[in-house]
């Protein structure tokens, strides 16, 4: 019974508000994929639509198989659907490697060009019927038009998105002469024609026309705006995939808000730049993927010693070693909670979407300085390099403010061991109230002491601080009902939630649970948001079971928690993750998968 | 009328901390310090507007022993902190101080991307050509054939020579001092503070404990019979050919310092929007 309803979850193609439509644009290095996905993101964001573009691409550095896969949805989206209803191929030169990550049935469509050859078996073998289209030679028609002008003008056709919004995404984007532009609306008319004839695309009725404008964003760009947001105004860094778009966001905005951008020499230098500059009074963040963290651990280590507070964030990438540095997992989790010497309290953030990269990394900004702590964003290549269509998000309003030393305080004792555990920070430049920052371990004046009593009271003042903070309700998403819920954290967090929609909708009520604070632990809150939950499933995108593991180390969880893990490059799918949830919460109390 | 008092110039003692250095009896280090202090007062900038920044070692303990604000990091990265602290807050004096293992091995390449970037700080390095915190390791500057527990018979392995190495990276102030002329030394270090860009002064400083054969260098040190020269392939070519004991200015140049962004906003955050509005 529950099976056969899980076979029709993943394979709904009802075209509600929330599942969207799905389409991959693909091509080798230059056919203009990239440009034209983000231009059909553009136009339906015009129809008034939501819509995620995520990007990937062939190992090569320039000129290899690309492709932008993107889904349109009448609600914000931020997860890829179970499969793609159209593949529109510019070419077919290696965009068969893509076939695990643009998985087609019988019901969706290809669209070739016939003098690119016929479309890879791997694509032929789903059954997805194929419609040959000559891009090129259409374009090639219209003198100084481009191929990927028509391949736009057929997808955003067969979306439904009004001509008149394909047409003002061209030209509000175009940066060249009015003679080009003028070539490639005709390019973009003639493939908008050329698609009249093609049926059994699910049509998306056209949204409603917002009342506020959007905004069209990145989540490496998201979590850059949310950190000027919140007050940083110095940043070094080491480039490094697929964190650099956050950087090279950063390097001019910083410019033009008073802050400086340093290219470092490396983590161990971006790290240590950042905190040399936070003890000067200037909030401070570093960015970098997993292999710069793991540079970095012993930095960090001295923002927490010295308590010098510092935002680090990691987008992070396929590992361990250099792994698979362009696509996404989310196996930094356990670095980022357990990976530096010493008892060393940190905090962790993650954001649960493409526009909480913005809030969350404010967050993370006000959590820094007000708890003089280093706090580790986990963001990753999923969401950092995805663009969204978002609702223009308001202002969380979180920003840095740093309790520090006033001039001439009497008897000022730098790592005071003070009831909240934060003690004022004095600011050089400050009178009457110098010290050394210290990563020895040290006395409350800040004097290095190898002494078990001050080693235990500033062990002890450190944790408390991060402790006994009061994190607000920011610190998880938790939505809906049931006896069983669903953790995860991060990008997958959209996924779950579809699955989470869907198996509501065959009448299986879970909750989720989206952790945004992951370090430290928040015992209390957690066991107040499963009030009556018998049983826990854990979700997350690595191979170790990482977060499940932490949670089942920090947390007392109810009944015999079980986990869904995969590693990435492969995201995981709405569709896999609702059958997962039915069947796991089909199987009583007890049952469960087990890691 | 009265002429309005001026308030009265710091002097040396005004810039040292009460704390008792950790150091053994005799070592160069105390005299780096109280040239430290010195040439902090011939710049008469107030203590509190000075920050000493270093990395570890039995050098790198100084930051606690002046009356500065003092920021003593983790092994090798204190030229890191004290880039990123003096970008951020251009307002301040940046004197960072280390050892030879601290400076030139594990911080060897920040040393090398310190000299190119040429920020405005000034970098005292303490060299006793060996690890001392340590027990006595070699440093990069240590003798090839300096017998020790770690490299029995020595390491074989030549010495850094770090004055032509800074200038070669590009270092716009660099000179060299000696720990037992501490008038000497202080002198050069208050040019080195007021000179712009990065300025390097390597001290030596003998390590009683692990090279009491050092306490022989202040036979061997003399003042550098030439003047300074703002050539740095004259500077190089001299250096290459000295005894290592010149003692004085070495090279002056005049490279753009560089420049940071802080401080000068044009708009405000919410001003960034536009970039993302549809
Ligand atoms: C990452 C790391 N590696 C090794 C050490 C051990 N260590 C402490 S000081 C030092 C060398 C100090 O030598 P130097 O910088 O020449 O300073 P000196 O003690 O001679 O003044 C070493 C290897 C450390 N503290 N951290
Ligand atoms: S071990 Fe050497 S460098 Fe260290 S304090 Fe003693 S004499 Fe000075």
């Amino acid at each position: 019974m529950v099976q056969a309803s899980v076979q029709q979850a993943g394979q709904v193609k009802a075209r509600d508000a929330a599942i969207g439509i799905s389409i991959a644009l693909a091509g080798s290095g230059g056919s203009g994929v990239m440009t034209a996905g983000t231009l059909l993101l553009d136009a339906a964001a015009k129809a008034g639509l939501y819509g995620l573009m995520v990007r990937t691409s062939g190992p090569q550095i320039r000129g290899g198989e690309a492709a932008a896969l993107v889904r349109l949805a009448r609600v914000p989206i931020d997860s890829l659907d179970d499969g793609f209803d159209l593949l529109l191929a510019i070419d077919w030169q290696n965009v068969n490697r893509f076939a695990d990550e643009i998985p087609l049935t019988a019901a969706s469509l290809m669209i070739g060009d016939p003098d690119e050859g016929e479309p890879p078996e791997v694509f032929k073998a789903s059954g997805a019927r194929y419609v040959a289209l000559p891009f090129k030679k259409t374009a090639k028609a219209i003198a100084g038009s481009w191929t990927n002008m028509v391949a736009l003008g057929v997808a955003g056709s067969l979306a439904g998105i009004p001509a008149a919004a394909l047409e003002a995404a061209l030209s509000d984007s175009w940066k060249r002469g009015d003679e080009a532009l003028q070539a490639n609306l005709a390019a973009l008319r003639a493939g908008i024609e050329s698609a009249a004839g093609i049926d059994g695309m699910p049509k998306l009725a056209a949204g409603a026309a917002a009342a506020a404008k959007r905004w069209q964003i990145s989540g490496n760009e998201a979590a850059g705006y949310g950190a000027i947001r919140g007050g940083i105004r110095f940043v070094a860094a080491y480039p490094i995939t697929p964190a650099t778009e956050l950087l090279e966001w950063m390097a001019p905005a910083l410019v033009k808000v008073g802050g400086t951008l340093l290219q470092a020499e490396d983590e161990l230098a971006s790290v240590n730049m950042a905190i040399g500059a936070s003890y000067g009074g200037v909030p401070s963040l570093t960015a970098t993927a997993g292999p710069g963290l793991a540079l970095m651990a012993e930095g960090i280590g001295l923002a927490v010693t010295a308590e010098v507070p510092i935002v680090v964030v990691d987008v992070m990438r396929g590992g361990p070693s250099t792994g698979i540095p362009a696509k996404s997992e989310q196996s930094d989790l356990s670095f980022a909670v357990s990976g530096l010497h010493g008892d060393a309290p940190r905090l962790v953030v993650a954001p649960t979407s493409i526009a909480d990269c913005i809030a969350a990394t404010q967050w993370a900004v006000h959590l820094a300085e007000a708890l003089q702590s280093p706090v580790i964003v986990l963001s990753d290549q999923f969401m950092g390099q995805s663009r969204a269509i978002i609702d223009r998000p308001d202002d969380a309003g979180y920003v840095a403010a740093r309790l520090t030393a006033a001039a001439d305080t009497p008897d000022y004792k730098r790592y005071r061991n003070t009831g909240s555990g934060v003690s004022p920070m004095a600011i050089p430049g400050t009178k009457g109230v110098v010290y050394t920052a210290d990563g020895l371990e040290h006395t409350e004046a800040g004097i290095p002491s190898s002494q078990s009593r001050d080693h235990a009271t500033q062990l002890d003042k450190r944790e408390r601080k991060l402790a006994q903070h009061d994190y607000g309700r920011y610190w998880a998403d938790i939505e809906g009902e049931g006896d069983a819920a669903v953790i995860t954290f991060g990008s997958t967090t959209a996924a779950v939630r579809e699955a989470v929609a869907r198996a509501r909708a065959l009448g299986v009520d879970v909750r989720l649970i989206a952790l945004r604070l992951l370090a430290p632990a928040q015992p209390a809150a957690l066991a107040a948001a499963l009030e009556a939950v018998a049983r826990v499933l854990v979700v997350e995108q690595n191979h170790g079971g990482q977060l499940y593991r932490y949670l089942r180390s920090m947390y007392d969880l109810p009944g015999k928690p079980a986990s869904f893990h995969r590693p990435g490059p492969l995201p995981l799918r709405p569709g896999e993750l609702t059958t997962a949830i039915v069947e796991w919460a089909g199987t009583g109390p007890l049952g469960g998968i087990s890691v | 009328m009265n002429a309005p008092t001026l308030p009265a110039p710091l002097t040396f003692s005004a810039y040292k901390s009460a704390y008792k250095p950790i150091w053994c009896p005799g070592c160069g280090d105390y005299s780096v310090l109280s040239s430290v202090t010195k040439a902090l007062a011939k710049v008469q900038v107030p203590p509190h507007e000075v920050v000493v920044v270093s990395g570890i070692g039995c050098s790198s303990r100084i930051p606690a022993y002046t009356t500065c604000y003092g920021f003593h990091g983790v092994h090798g990265r204190a030229l890191a902190a004290g880039t990123g602290l003096k970008v951020a807050r251009p307002d301040l004096t940046v004197v960072v101080a280390g050892g030879d293992g601290d400076g030139y091995s594990i911080g060897g390449n920040h040393f090398l991307h310190a000299c190119r970037r040429n920020v405005d700080l000034t970098y005292l390095v303490m060299d006793n050509h060996v690890y001392g915190m340590t027990k006595g390791q070699a440093s990069p500057t240590t003798e090839p054939d300096w017998d020790n527990k770690l490299s029995p018979g020595g390491t074989g392995v030549r010495s850094f020579h770090p004055l032509v190495i800074a200038l070669a990276s590009g270092a716009n102030f660099v000179a060299r001092a000696f720990a037992g002329d501490p008038n000497g030394t202080a002198d050069i270090i208050a040019q080195a503070i007021r000179h712009p860009g990065f300025s390097f002064v390597e001290i030596l400083s003998p390590c009683v404990t692990f090279r009491p054969e050092q306490k022989e260098w202040k036979k061997l040190a003399h003042p550098s019979p030439v003047a300074p020269t703002d050539d740095a392939a004259r500077a190089a070519r001299r250096i290459m050919t000295d005894d290592g004991f010149n003692i004085g200015v070495l090279y002056a140049g005049d490279r753009p310092v560089y420049r940071s962004s802080t401080g000068k906003a044009k708009l405000t955050p919410a001003d960034l929007e536009a970039e993302f509005l549809l």
